[in-house]
């Protein structure tokens, strides 16, 4: 049973990513097959007309795991928490 | 050595007195600040948000990296959120170190760094209410690659 992961995370929007989507985050249940970053913008994509807008355009899409950047083939295996935004503009 | 995300505005002089008090091994004080520009007249007030926890996350990360590059005896990383207005101060960066050069490398580095990693964006609402999200510089990647 140990082998069983939990596969619910956090996921969080920022800036315009969060207003065409909608939200500023949610709880969800990933799909066992959703092994990467890459493939949540996926099965993301597959949940509504308001995230194929938001997520049209991957390269403006930045993404984080667990608060670190990470690249959109990281691994999502055991994390808690996945971001999404757009490239920062601070400073 | 800190960072610091808060909707108020800083004072430098306080800054300073705070990081310095009691320490006779600075010898050298750098400090920018970044300001909200009008761009005349058509910036009515510009909007910065960011995600609470990596936010300070990449900060703190960010300053250790300087910290392993340069001998710095302090630095300080301060950025506001939240609404601003032109003329307001965004971000305020510090850096001490025994000799100047240090001091002033360090600055820029952390600075470049913060542009192109800390998790913050700004909305831009000019004088006739429409609003629009600032897109990210390519100068800013590429001032940011000049450091590795």
């Amino acid at each position: 049973m140990s082998e069983v992961k939990t596969r619910r995370v956090k996921l969080l929007y920022f800036a315009w990513v969060r207003e065409k989507v909608g939200s500023g985050g949610e709880e969800v249940e990933l799909p066992q097959d959703v092994a990467t970053v890459a493939d949540v913008i996926d099965w993301l994509k597959t949940r509504g007309p308001q995230f194929d807008e938001a997520f049209a355009r991957p390269e403006l899409i930045r993404a984080a795991v667990d608060k670190v950047h990470v690249k959109p083939a990281a691994p999502i295996a055991g994390v808690r928490e996945i971001a999404f935004f757009p490239p920062v503009t601070g400073g | 050595m800190a960072v610091k995300v808060q909707r108020e505005d800083f004072d430098i002089a306080a800054e300073i007195a705070a990081m310095t008090a009691g320490r006779t091994d600075i010898g050298a004080i750098v400090t920018f600040t970044g300001r909200v520009r009008g761009d005349e007249g058509h910036v009515a007030k510009m909007t910065l948000e960011h995600y609470p926890g990596m936010t300070e996350a990449e900060l703190s990360r960010i300053e250790a990296d300087a910290q392993a590059r340069w001998p710095l005896q302090a630095s300080l990383i301060v950025h506001r959120v939240g609404e601003l207005v032109p003329g307001d101060n965004i971000v305020l960066v510090v850096t001490a170190s025994a000799h100047r050069q240090a001091a002033f490398e360090a600055a820029g580095f952390l600075m470049d760094y913060l542009k192109t990693r800390a998790p913050f964006w700004k909305k831009v609402t000019t004088a006739s209410g429409e609003s629009a999200w600032v897109e990210a510089r390519q100068g800013d990647e590429s001032a940011t690659r000049r450091w590795s």
